[in-house]
């Protein structure tokens, strides 16, 4: 049953990339200028060599042929070069990879850490106005545009890793907040509560177990929230990171480098999914 | 309902009523610039100050707000019945076509929400008419909003696939055709209906994410967006609280539809 379901991931992770693949290939082919070579225009060049160089470039003009010398340079490590950074992709990705590793991993620990924390002591004391002040409080945020957290940030001098938390905490902390909620009024835990046992074994023995499975699931999504937040905080906060890169792409058109980093994008949420996927499973398997 | 929720409504009605008087509330259009008075502080001439090339801001926010909530809903609606088409049909066809619809959709909802907003519209041309620029990016947020509502859709009309009333309609010989429009349809309304208002806010939150990145609505045309982009000027957030307006109307909108929204919930549950 694991194994099939490790498959089924890895089937449809392929499937993405393949599929990312042609569609970068096509876009990086309708892209304006794609027959044009600048070394064409070179003064110093003879009539042969301008030639040479239009016959190298005739044999793009074959879709099939263009696909697969794509791929397989894509197979290779070789993503292109971006039209406007005038960079190989690949460079270009690595140098700033770290940085929004860095702030989406900050973020998303800040996050959990606030929401779980949030969720678990208003589920623990129970009192409705601490329960309404913290819903209230991450549903203003919610109302929130991630830009314009961004924004403030800036104003504020708080740190990037911070925003991406704020932006993800109420998500998070809505969705445990509502789990722990009907978990508590499930009948075994009115029926433990009735026999006396304490509220903390209650929390941790018999409800957080529960909703474990539903909360790795959501930690795979709040990867994908997380990466997506990270463009609006490293554009408007100055960061040089992936996501500013991917605004930049946007802003100049430059589709070669903005579909190889949604690619990746797609992958690594993919891959926060799946892992979050067969973690739960494995976590249901361990309890029945 | 309750109090909270017929504040929203009455909240909402407000700001829907005085977006739709713009023409007759606002002292001048939008696009108007007073070059004697740029980035003037609030006055009785101008309510809420002009901004750095002398336009009008409560024009603007009038105007830009117009803009905001009558095209989220249209996006909405869009992309609802996108997802009704997409999902409700393959939920009811069920089988490999469900499998199929499912995979592409997981697929979108793996992508981060703004990722494929801002490659999508960098797919457009950037340097349009500002008309076009509004129609692109709510017609973006219909077309792509979709994935959510569709996966919920299929759930629930497979469900009712196998409902003892479609048995019935099927076995009596009623038509595959009139069965999906006429008796299973009808029946994923109350869904539909929770879809539509959810996607509003998000469209609305999705539209000013994109206005302050400059993929969003072009200028001269104002949207709660283009209006937000000024928060980036500010060098300190006590100077000029009135920037802070379009802000504050967002949020009061977006909650509003919130309280809107667990309501709805309700119904349909």
């Amino acid at each position: 049953m694991l194994r099939s379901k490790i498959a089924g991931h890895a089937l449809a992770l392929v499937a993405t990339i393949v599929l990312g693949g042609l569609l970068s290939a096509t876009l990086v082919r309708l892209a304006p200028g794609f027959d044009a070579d600048e070394r064409q225009l070179d003064p110093h060049l003879n009539a042969e060599s301008v030639q040479a160089f239009r016959a190298a470039r005739q044999q793009d003009h074959n879709i099939w042929r263009f696909y697969f010398h794509y791929m397989n340079r894509a197979a290779h490590g070789d993503l292109g070069t971006s039209l406007a950074l005038g960079q190989p992709v690949r460079t270009l990705l690595r140098d700033r990879a770290t940085l929004t590793l860095r702030l989406l991993t900050v973020g998303l620990a800040l996050a959990w850490v606030a929401a779980l924390s949030l969720a678990l002591t208003a589920a623990w004391l129970r009192i409705s106005t601490y329960d309404a002040l913290t819903t209230m409080v991450s549903g203003t945020f919610l109302c929130v545009p991630a830009a314009v957290l961004a924004l403030l940030s800036v104003l504020w001098n708080v740190p990037g890793s911070l925003v991406i938390a704020l932006i993800v905490f109420p998500h998070i902390y809505r969705y445990t907040r509502n789990l722990l909620a009907k978990s508590y009024s499930q009948p075994h835990i009115i029926t433990a509560r009735a026999k006396g046992l304490g509220e903390a074994r209650i929390l941790f023995w018999h409800v957080v177990p529960g909703v474990a499975p539903q909360l790795l699931a959501v930690a795979g999504v709040s990867v994908s929230m997380a990466v997506g937040a990270a463009i609006p905080v490293e554009a408007l906060c100055g960061l040089a990171g992936v996501g500013q890169l991917a605004w930049q792409a946007a802003l100049a058109r430059d589709l070669p480098l903005l579909v190889n980093i949604t690619i990746l994008v797609t992958v690594v949420t993919l891959l926060a999914n799946c892992g979050a996927d067969v973690i739960g499973h494995m976590v249901r398997g361990q309890e029945s | 309902m309750n109090l909270w929720r017929k504040l929203a409504c009455a909240l909402l009605a407000a700001i829907l009523c005085a977006s739709a008087a713009a023409n007759w509330l606002a002292p001048a259009g939008y696009a108007k610039q007073y070059r004697e008075a740029t980035d003037a502080p609030p006055s009785r001439t101008h309510w809420l100050g002009t901004d750095e090339i002398g336009r009008d801001r409560f024009a603007r926010v009038l105007y830009g707000t117009r803009i905001s909530l009558l095209l989220a809903p249209a996006a909405a609606l869009l992309s609802t019945l996108m997802a009704a088409l997409i999902g409700g049909l393959a939920g009811y066809l069920g089988g490999i076509w469900a499998r199929v619809a499912m995979a592409v959709t997981d697929l979108f909802l793996s992508l981060p929400w703004l990722f494929l907003l801002i490659t999508a519209r960098a797919l457009m041309p950037l340097n349009v008419s500002p008309l076009f620029s509004v129609t692109v990016t709510f017609l973006l947020l219909g077309l792509l909003g979709w994935t959510t509502a569709a996966r919920v859709l299929c759930a629930t009309a497979g469900s009712l696939r196998s409902a003892d009333f479609v048995r019935q309609a099927r076995a009596a010989g009623v038509s595959g055709q009139r069965l999906f429009w006429i008796h299973v349809m009808p029946n994923l309304k109350p869904v539909l209906y929770a879809q539509f208002w959810i996607s509003i806010p998000v469209f609305i939150l999705s539209e000013a994410n994109l206005g302050i990145l400059g993929l969003g609505v072009a200028e001269p045309l104002p949207s709660w967006g283009s209006l937000l982009k000024e928060l980036e000027g500010l060098v300190s957030g006590g100077d000029e609280p009135w920037k802070f307006v379009p802000l504050i109307l967002l949020v009061l909108v977006v909650m509003s539809f919130q309280f809107l929204l667990s309501g709805q919930e309700q119904v349909t549950a």
